[in-house]
C-alpha cells in the first residue's frame, strides 16, 4: 500500500532520514519506534506530504505522492501535539473538519460517546485540560473512515480508561482491513497491539519485522529488553 | 435758500437747452447711415449715435469728439483683422453695448479692441470683446470708467496674446464689474494711480489675474482671482489696498495668489487665499498690513523671500497649509501675532483664548525643500514630522524669534460684508 | 481557499483583539470628529496614523497570527486541502478582517458626522482604501517572515525592524540621497524611490489630494505629469497592486516548499 524508495532529508546540516526504504501492505498495524531524534516524526510526515523528502519517492497504492493532496483524503491523522484554535468550540471544531474534508458519512457521535466527550462540546478548545483536547484529537481522527490511519504517540495525556478505549478503537478498525501506523514511547501498548514493527536508528531503518523475529535476533526474552539491547548496542 | 433755487432753475434749464442741442443719430442696415464711421462722422459734440442689432464689418473706428456711441441690442462690430477697432481721442465720450471681434494681431503693434488715448470723462460699458489682442487699452487717460465689459480671449501663451483691461499712465479710473477670462493679464496698470478695482472676476488668463507696475495709491475691492497662471502681481507699488479678494487655484510652478515685489505700505486685508500652489511671495516690501485673511489649503500660505521688514502678520487664519510660512534666510523682522494655526498643537490653560506656547510657524522642511524643490515628495513623511519636531525644540535653522507668541485657539470668524 | 479564509475570519472575528483594534479605530475617530469638530483636519491626523500605524499592526498582527496557528495549520496539513489554499486563506482573512476593524471602525464616526455630505468624501475613501491596501501589503509581508523564520523572536524582530525601515529609516535614507545628489535631475529617482516602499507610496497618494498645491509648484515634467494629470493616481494604485501581488506570490512560493 505505501512504498518508500530511499528517501533523504536533511533540517539544515542535521540529517534526520538516511537513505529509507519501506513498503507497509494493506491491513495490520503497524509500529514506527525509535529513540528520541531518530526520524519517526519526520518519516510520518513525509508520508503526510507536511514535510518534502530531498530526494527519494513515497507512493500510496502506486500514485506518487508528489504535487498531490488529494490523497489525503484517505488518510486519518492523529497529530503528536494536539493543539486548536482557541476561539473555537469542540463542536465547531470538529463541524470545521468535517466540512475541509466534505465528508458526511462520520461516526463523531459514537466516539463522542465513547470518551465522554459531551459535557465539552460547547466549550472554548483553549479551556480544555491536555488529555481532553487529545480525545477530540482522537475524535476527529477515528470520526473518518480513511483506509489508512497514521496516529503519532496516540496515548500521551489519556487516562486508564480512555486508554482501553483507545486500544479497543485500534483493533475494531484493524478488523475492518485498515492499515494502521503507530508511533510510541510506550512499548506495552507497542507489544499488545503491533503486528508488526519498524525500529529506526540514526535516519535508518535498523529492523523492520514481527516482534518475535525481534527477540530472536536480540536474542533476548521480552520486548522491552529487546528494545534495550538494540539501543546499548548502538550507544555502545 | 433764494440763491439755490435760483442756482438750481438755471442748471435745469442748462440741462434742458443742452438736451435740446443734442442730436440722435440711428445706425443700421437699412437706415440711411449704414455705417458706423458714417454715424460718428455726422454727429456733433454731445450727439447720441445709435447702433442697431447687426453686423458691422468696419476697423479703424476713430471717435474724435464727446458722443455717446451705443449699441442696441448688442451689434457686432466686426474688425476683420485689420488692426485697431474702436480708438476714442477726445474727451466725454461714452461706449455701450457691443460685441467686438477680430481685433489686428501684429508683433510689432499693440492693437486693441478699444484704445482710449489722451482723453478724459470716458465710460467704457457692456462690451463684449472676442478674438482680441488688447481688449481695453486706456493709455494717458483720466477719471474714466471702464465698467461691465465681458472679455474672452483665446491666450494660449503670454507672447502672441494681450490684456483685457490695460491702463498705462491713467489717473482716477474706476473699473467695475468686468469678467475677463483667458487673455494674458486680466487686468494691467503701469504708471497708473487712484485706480479703482471693484467687484471683478478675472480668471483662467495666461499670465496675471492682476498686474500692477509702478502704480500707487490704488483699491483692489472685493474681486475674484481664479485659475490664472498667478493671482495678483503688485510690484514696485505703494499705498495699495487690497481688501475682500478671492483668490483661488491658482496652482503651477510659478503659480501664487498674490505676488509682492518691492510693495511698501499696502494692506492686504479680509481677503480668502484658497488652494494656490503659495497664497502670497513676498519679496522686498516693508510696513505691509497682512490681517483678517484666510489662507486655506495652500501649498504654502506665505512664502517670505528676504528684506522683507517691520510687517505685520495678525489675525489671520493659516487652515490645513502643507507650509504655513516659509522663509529665506536667519533675520527676521516681521510681527506675527494673534493668528489661528490649524497646525498648532499647543494648549490654553487659563482659557484665555490665546495658546500658551508660541506657535513656530517655519518649518526645517521648507528649507529642505527650498534647497532640493524633489524632496517635496517626503512631503508628511515621519521622517520628516521627526525633524520638523526637533528643530521645533531647538531651533538650528529657522529664525529664532519667528513665532506667533499668541496664537489663537479657535478660527477667527472675521467681520465681512 | 475559501473554506479556510472563512474560519480563519471567525476565528479573528471572535479574538478580542480584533474588538480592541476596532474599538480603537472607532475611539480615534470619535476623538478626531467631536472633539474637534474640524473635518479637514481630522483628514491630515488620520492620514499620519494610516501611513504609520496600519503598517505597523498588520505587520505584527500577521506575524503573531502565524506563530499562533502553527499547530492548527499542521492539523490542517493533514488534511485534504492544498497548501497554498491554507496559507493563502489564512493570509486573506487575518488582512481582511483588519481592514474590516479599521474601514468600519473608522468609517462609523464619519458617517454619523456627516461624511456623506461633505466634500471630504473623497479624501476620507481615498484614506480608507490606501489603509486597506496598506493592511494587505504589510500583512502579507508579515507571513512571508513568519514562513521564512521558525523563531518566533527572530520573526518578530524581523518583522518590527521591517516596519521601522519602511516607516522611518527609508525616508531617511530617501533624504539624504536626495540632498546628497541634489545637482542632479532627481524627479524620476524620488518617484521610483517612492514606487518602492509601499508606505510613501500611500502617503503620496494621498498627498495627491491632500496636498496637491504644493506638489503642483515644482518644475520638472515628471514630476508635472505625475501630479497633474491622473497618471500619478493610476500608477500608484498600479503599484500598490504590486505590492499586494508580489508578497503574496511569495506566500504561495515559501508554502509550498516548506516543511512542517
Amino acid at each position: 500500500m505505501i512504498e518508500i524508495k530511499d528517501i533523504h532529508k536533511k533540517f539544515g546540516k542535521n540529517e534526520v532520514l538516511k537513505g529509507i526504504d519501506l513498503s507497509i501492505n494493506q491491513g495490520g498495524i503497524f509500529a514506527i519506534l525509535g529513540p528520541n531524534g531518530s526520524g519517526k516524526t519526520t518519516l510520518i510526515k513525509s508520508i503526510l506530504g507536511m514535510v518534502l523528502p530531498d530526494s527519494g519517492e513515497i507512493s500510496i497504492n502506486g500514485k506518487s505522492l508528489k504535487n498531490s493532496f488529494k490523497y489525503r483524503e484517505n488518510i486519518d491523522y492523529l497529530p503528536q501535539i494536539a493543539n486548536f484554535p482557541g476561539n473555537l468550540k469542540v463542536k465547531e471544531l470538529i463541524e470545521m473538519i468535517k466540512d475541509l474534508r466534505n465528508s458526511k458519512a462520520t461516526n463523531d457521535r459514537e466516539l463522542i460517546e465513547l470518551f465522554k466527550l459531551q459535557p465539552f462540546l460547547n466549550k472554548k478548545l483553549v479551556n480544555l485540560s491536555g488529555g481532553t483536547k487529545q480525545k477530540v484529537n482522537l475524535v476527529l481522527t477515528f470520526m473518518f473512515d480513511g483506509p489508512l490511519i497514521i496516529l503519532d504517540e496516540p496515548t500521551s495525556g489519556l487516562d486508564p480508561i480512555s486508554h482501553l478505549r483507545l486500544k479497543n478503537l485500534i483493533f475494531a478498525e484493524k478488523k475492518k482491513g485498515k492499515t494502521i501506523l503507530v508511533t510510541s514511547h510506550i512499548l506495552s501498548f507497542v507489544e499488545e497491539i503491533a503486528d508488526e514493527i519498524v525500529f529506526l536508528l540514526e535516519g535508518k531503518i535498523y529492523f523492520k519485522g514481527s516482534i518475535t523475529e525481534l527477540k530472536l535476533k536480540t536474542s533476548q526474552p521480552d520486548f522491552e529488553h529487546a528494545i534495550a539491547s538494540i539501543l546499548s548496542a548502538s550507544y555502545a | 435758500m433764494r440763491n439755490t433755487n435760483v442756482i438750481s432753475v438755471i442748471i435745469i434749464l442748462l440741462i434742458c437747452t443742452t438736451n435740446s442741442w443734442a442730436n440722435t443719430i440711428t445706425v443700421c442696415a437699412t437706415c440711411v447711415v449704414q455705417t458706423i464711421s458714417e454715424g460718428i462722422a455726422k454727429a456733433q459734440v454731445g450727439d447720441t449715435v445709435i447702433v442697431h442689432k447687426g453686423i458691422y464689418k468696419e476697423a479703424n473706428i476713430k471717435i474724435n469728439k464727446g458722443i455717446t456711441l451705443l449699441g442696441k441690442d448688442l451689434p457686432v462690430i466686426d474688425g476683420e483683422k485689420k488692426g485697431e477697432i474702436i480708438t476714442i481721442g477726445a474727451n466725454n465720450v461714452t461706449l455701450d453695448g457691443f460685441k467686438i471681434i477680430n481685433v489686428g494681431v501684429s508683433y510689432t503693434t499693440d492693437y486693441a479692441s478699444v484704445r482710449v488715448v489722451n482723453s478724459e470723462n470716458f465710460i467704457i460699458q457692456n462690451l463684449e470683446l472676442e478674438k482680441l489682442f488688447f481688449g481695453i487699452y486706456l493709455q494717458k487717460s483720466n477719471n474714466g470708467k471702464v465698467l461691465n465689459n465681458k472679455v474672452r480671449g483665446e491666450a494660449v501663451t503670454e507672447f502672441n496674446s494681450g490684456n483685457a483691461i490695460h491702463l498705462w499712465y491713467c489717473k482716477n479710473v474706476e473699473v467695475r464689474g468686468n469678467d475677463v477670462q483667458k487673455v494674458r493679464d486680466g487686468i494691467y496698470l503701469e504708471f497708473s494711480h487712484n485706480i479703482k478695482i471693484i467687484d471683478n472676476l478675472s480668471k483662467n488668463n495666461v499670465r496675471y489675474g492682476l498686474h500692477f507696475m509702478f502704480s500707487n495709491n490704488n483699491y483692489v475691492i472685493n474681486n475674484i482671482f481664479e485659475t490664472n497662471g498667478a493671482g495678483i502681481a503688485l510690484m514696485f507699488s505703494k499705498f495699495m489696498e487690497v481688501e475682500n479678494n478671492i483668490i483661488q487655484k491658482n496652482w503651477g510652478t510659478a503659480a501664487y495668489g498674490i505676488l509682492l515685489k518691492e510693495v511698501n505700505d499696502a494692506n492686504l486685508v479680509n481677503n480668502v487665499f484658497l488652494e494656490n500652489t503659495v497664497g502670497i511671495t513676498v519679496e522686498g516690501s516693508n510696513r505691509l498690513l497682512y490681517s483678517h485673511n484666510d489662507f486655506t489649503s495652500n501649498g504654502y500660505a506665505l512664502k517670505v523671500k528676504g528684506a522683507c521688514y517691520d510687517n505685520k502678520i495678525v489675525e489671520n487664519n493659516f487652515l490645513y497649509n502643507s507650509f504655513d510660512i516659509s522663509y529665506n534666510g536667519r533675520i527676521n523682522d516681521n510681527r506675527f501675532n494673534n493668528n489661528f494655526w490649524s497646525n498648532y498643537t499647543g494648549y490654553d490653560l487659563d482659557k484665555n483664548g490665546i495658546g500658551d506656547v508660541p506657535y513656530r510657524p517655519v518649518k526645517l522642511f521648507s528649507y529642505i525643500v527650498n534647497r532640493t524643490p524633489e524632496t517635496i515628495i517626503l512631503l508628511r513623511s515621519l521622517f520628516i514630522d521627526i525633524i520638523d519636531f526637533s528643530e521645533k525644540v531647538s531651533p538650528v535653522f529657522t529664525p529664532d524669534d519667528l513665532m506667533d507668541k499668541n496664537p489663537k485657539m479657535k478660527i477667527i470668524s472675521h467681520d465681512r460684508n | 481557499m475559501l473554506k479556510i479564509l472563512k474560519y480563519s475570519f471567525y476565528d479573528l472575528m471572535r479574538s478580542r483583539w480584533s474588538y480592541v483594534y476596532f474599538l480603537f479605530y472607532l475611539l480615534l475617530g470619535v476623538v478626531l470628529l467631536f472633539l474637534n469638530n474640524d473635518l479637514s483636519k481630522a483628514v491630515i491626523t488620520l492620514m499620519n496614523v494610516i501611513i504609520i500605524l496600519v503598517p505597523l499592526i498588520g505587520t505584527i498582527f500577521g506575524v503573531m497570527y502565524y506563530y499562533n496557528s502553527r499547530e492548527f495549520t499542521e492539523l490542517l496539513l493533514a488534511q485534504p486541502v492544498k497548501r497554498s489554499s491554507i496559507f493563502l486563506g489564512q493570509y486573506l482573512g487575518v488582512a481582511t478582517s483588519l481592514s474590516m476593524s479599521l474601514v468600519i471602525g473608522l468609517g462609523f464616526p464619519f458617517v454619523f458626522y456627516g461624511i456623506f455630505n461633505s466634500s471630504a468624501i473623497w479624501d476620507f475613501s481615498l484614506l480608507l482604501i490606501t489603509g486597506a491596501f496598506l493592511t494587505f501589503i504589510f500583512t502579507a509581508l508579515a507571513f512571508v517572515i513568519a514562513l521564512s523564520n521558525e523563531n518566533k523572536i527572530k520573526g518578530f524582530g524581523y518583522a518590527i525592524l521591517l516596519w521601522l525601515f519602511m516607516a522611518v529609516i527609508y525616508d531617511g535614507l530617501f533624504l539624504m540621497s536626495l540632498l546628497y545628489f541634489e545637482d542632479y535631475p532627481l524627479d524620476k529617482f524620488s518617484l521610483g524611490a517612492t514606487m518602492l516602499n509601499p508606505v510613501d507610496l500611500s502617503r503620496v497618494l494621498i498627498l495627491l489630494k491632500l496636498d496637491i498645491s504644493a506638489l503642483l509648484g515644482y518644475t520638472g515634467a515628471v514630476f508635472q505629469k505625475f501630479f497633474g494629470t491622473n497618471f500619478g493616481l493610476i500608477l500608484s494604485f498600479v503599484m500598490l497592486v504590486c505590492w499586494v501581488i508580489i508578497p503574496t506570490f511569495f506566500i504561495w512560493r515559501i508554502a509550498k516548499k516548506k516543511d512542517f
